[in-house]
């Protein structure tokens, strides 16, 4: 909150609400959950429950049959979600009755967008997704090359398209990738599928080093992150955002069916460790940097 | 003819774009980590396979020819032509190395992830034809191999998991969904996202993001450049009719695509009608494999193409008595072919292709595969003696569809591998065909 980025005056005016989300609260806490899981009411309270623990940026699953971007535990979410009955009708119906500080963002797979209204049309998706409120979507089986479609209805209802970066983008695609970003850039800490690690990948700072200069896009790190120290060291590597979905997911699946209350109060706390941790990074940072100014290093004789 | 000139030639038939696309099917749909792979694969497509760079394709048939044990024969069937009252010629794909044409796309990628300088294979198997082909082809050419295989298919494949095994290969047993093929892909998927630098994806059928679809049916196109040969040389004309089953589509594409500017030769896609073509929406079940004939457009695995999927975009589970033909989706480059009217998809049900397995077996001597059954299955409804007497629908049927005098069958594979399937559901039903399987319970 006391960061000093938002009232940086050479910084392009911002209308994207998640941009402006992850200027303001800087470093931001991005937080994945799944739709349905256990059912849209447990959600309802499961997202303004991360809302209070301090999450800057909701991102919300819209569960589809095959998620091949996904490990084992976004995966039993998603299962338990469909086996709930989840469907794209009941998931806006949850996001027009949510009230959270947080904007929210979608991330779901492209059949789940071409099936709402008509066949094959991402539009009527990306209307209704506006209607709800929501800001942005994510769709990690859509690289930019088959991105227009849905860049263009994006654009007509003022939505953020948010792009993954992985380990292996480099060269012309980066910079296509990254001319296209808006909202933030995902930057995946680690080749292969969701899931909390027990520590971060050396990836992440060779991916961040990478996208320096290429947009003033904000850059949010993910896959693997579960705990304060992890965001904490994401933020270090120079990263605006961290994104934390499998370590809530676990939270969630762990509780069963005991009824919302524990469930959300762990998933509170659990935001403000990860938030606490990228916040002490940050605070780190200025720290050194402040003492950097005022105590150069003394030279050796 | 080279590839290259036979591809220039057929290029204005499949309207294929930079982006592999096919009419509005085809593209690349997947996780970002993947797409310069993709790219690498693509380039290393055109050089090696389109253009025969450094001698691949030379090399790519020697080794069909000597390890694959091609040309396989077209063989004139005589009981069945006799039965049908036409002639009708079998494409023994059955005698290809392994026991089915999915050797000739897994030799073609396996070496092609060679020259790419590739130290690892992965690949999802549904009946377990295509794993079998993969070990068969990463052991012949020393490369480690890694399978994934629904738990379903595990159980009704046993022989050729051991085959597999035997090969030196590993194979994972994939427990999530209903444990088949489309299970296997997503796991394979998630492996080659997570090894993508050093592995290459051999996927089974003319179904994923581009390159694949044009790929397989490339490797696969061997099957009929053959056929049309062999029948110009014994039968001194095109054949009326190309009959081939459907699943993922490579049997189908690869019998098919060198009779596509054939204007007049009648190209027939036999899916698996499995027991019924209703389909339970509530609980995501389509009873069949039906995706030509009752799927709608969307994404699966990578490409858009035709699948059965619920009206929200869910990914429907499929069946049919045929484990090689259980997939919710289908080659993009069928679905246009479909599309533009130039494939005739059609379905014959479980108990039909099991009656036709009987059938070719007790006729003919040789067991096929449950899928090719599919095929062998349509060509008794539509030229059966019944069609001709007594089911007017179907004589209707036939008369309209008009399978002309001259018809060849894809027997795409060998039907070893599904005898206990084959036992199990004789067992259950009352077919004319069969034999008495009784004699097989002690």
């Amino acid at each position: 909150m006391s960061d000093d980025r938002d009232d940086s005056s050479d910084r392009p005016a911002v209308d994207s609400e998640i941009e402006a989300a992850i200027y303001e609260n800087h470093p931001a806490l991005i937080a994945y959950i799944t739709a349905g899981d256990p059912s849209l009411e447990d959600t309802k309270a499961y997202v303004e429950a991360l809302d209070r623990g301090g999450a800057d940026l909701i991102e919300l699953g819209l569960p589809f049959s095959e998620p091949i971007a996904e490990g084992p535990t976004i995966q039993g979410a998603i299962n338990r979600a469909l086996a709930a009955g989840t469907t794209p009708a009941g998931f806006f119906d949850l996001v027009d009755g949510l009230e959270t500080d947080a904007p929210l963002l979608v991330m779901t797979y492209y059949n789940m967008l071409l099936q709402f209204g008509a066949e094959a049309d991402v539009r009527p998706f990306v209307e209704r997704a506006a209607d709800a409120g929501i800001s942005g979507v994510i769709v990690p089986d859509l690289p930019a090359e088959e991105a227009e479609p849905l860049c263009a209805a994006c654009d007509e209802f003022g939505l953020d398209v948010v792009f993954i970066v992985a380990p292996t983008t480099e060269g012309d695609r980066l910079e296509t990738i990254m001319s296209r970003a808006s909202g933030f850039v995902y930057v995946q800490a680690r080749l292969g599928t969701t899931g909390a690690r027990a520590d971060v990948s050396s990836a992440t700072h060779d991916s961040l080093e990478r996208l320096e200069g290429h947009s003033d896009v904000p850059k949010a790190v993910g896959f693997g992150v579960s705990k304060g120290d992890h965001a904490a060291e994401i933020v270090e590597a120079g990263a605006d955002g961290v994104i934390v979905g499998s370590a809530l997911v676990d939270i969630v699946a762990a509780h069963g069916s005991d009824g919302d209350a524990p469930a959300a109060a762990d998933l509170e706390e659990k935001a403000r460790e990860l938030k606490a941790g990228a916040e002490r990074a940050a605070a780190d940072a200025d720290a050194t940097d402040g003492e950097q100014e005022r105590t150069p290093e003394p030279e050796h004789p | 003819m080279s590839t290259s000139e036979r591809d220039h030639e057929r290029g204005d038939q499949r309207e294929r774009t930079s982006h592999g696309s096919f009419g509005e099917y085809g593209g690349q749909y997947v996780p970002e980590a993947v797409m310069p792979a993709l790219q690498e694969l693509e380039d290393a497509y055109e050089r090696y396979v389109l253009e025969n760079e450094d001698g691949f394709m030379d090399e790519f048939r020697e080794r069909l020819r000597d390890f694959g044990g091609r040309p396989t024969p077209l063989q004139r069937a005589d009981r069945l032509s006799e039965r049908y009252g036409r002639e009708i010629y079998l494409k023994r794909e059955d005698l290809v190395h392994g026991g089915a044409h999915k050797l000739n796309n897994a030799l073609g990628q396996v070496l092609l992830a060679k020259y790419m300088g590739k130290e690892r294979i992965v690949a999802e198997t549904g009946a377990g034809q295509h794993g079998t082909a993969t070990a068969m082809a990463a052991a012949h050419l020393d490369v480690p191999c890694e399978i994934y295989m629904g738990r379903t298919d595990v159980n009704r494949q046993r022989p050729n998991v051991y085959r597999m095994r035997m090969n030196g290969a590993q194979v994972n047993p994939v427990d999530a969904g209903s444990g088949t093929l489309k299970e296997a892909i997503n796991e394979t998927m998630r492996d080659w996202s997570t090894t993508v630098e050093t592995s290459h994806y051999v996927i089974g059928s003319v179904v994923g993001p581009h390159p694949f679809p044009a790929m397989v049916r490339d490797f696969q196109a061997v099957i009929s450049d053959e056929a049309r040969e062999q029948l110009l040389e014994s039968a001194g004309r095109l054949p009326d009719t190309v009959i081939a089953c459907a699943g993922g589509g490579s049997n189908t594409m690869g019998a098919f695509d060198a009779f596509i500017p054939d204007a007049d030769v009648d190209l027939v896609a036999v899916e698996a009608g499995g027991s019924s073509l209703e389909i339970d929406e509530g609980d995501g079940i389509a009873p069949n494999s039906a995706t030509l004939s009752t799927g709608s457009d969307g994404v699966l695995h990578g490409a858009m193409t035709k699948l059965l999927q619920s009206d929200d975009g869910q990914i429907m589970e499929s069946h049919s008595v045929s484990a090689g033909l259980d997939y919710a989706g289908v080659g993009p480059e069928l679905s246009h072919l479909v599309e533009t009217g130039r494939v005739r998809p059609v379905n014959v049900d479980d108990e039909t292709a099991l009656e036709a397995f009987h059938r070719l077996s007790t006729l003919e001597g040789i067991i096929p595969a449950l899928e090719s059954s599919h095929a062998l299955g349509y060509l008794e409804r539509a030229a059966g003696p019944a069609a001709k007497t007594s089911n007017e629908q179907h004589a209707q049927e036939a008369a309209e569809e008009g399978l002309g005098d001259l018809v060849v069958v894809n027997v795409s594979g060998r039907g070893d591998k599904d005898l206990e399937t084959v036992l199990e559901e004789t067992e259950a039903r009352d077919l004319a065909a069969a034999p008495d399987v009784e004699v097989f319970d002690s």
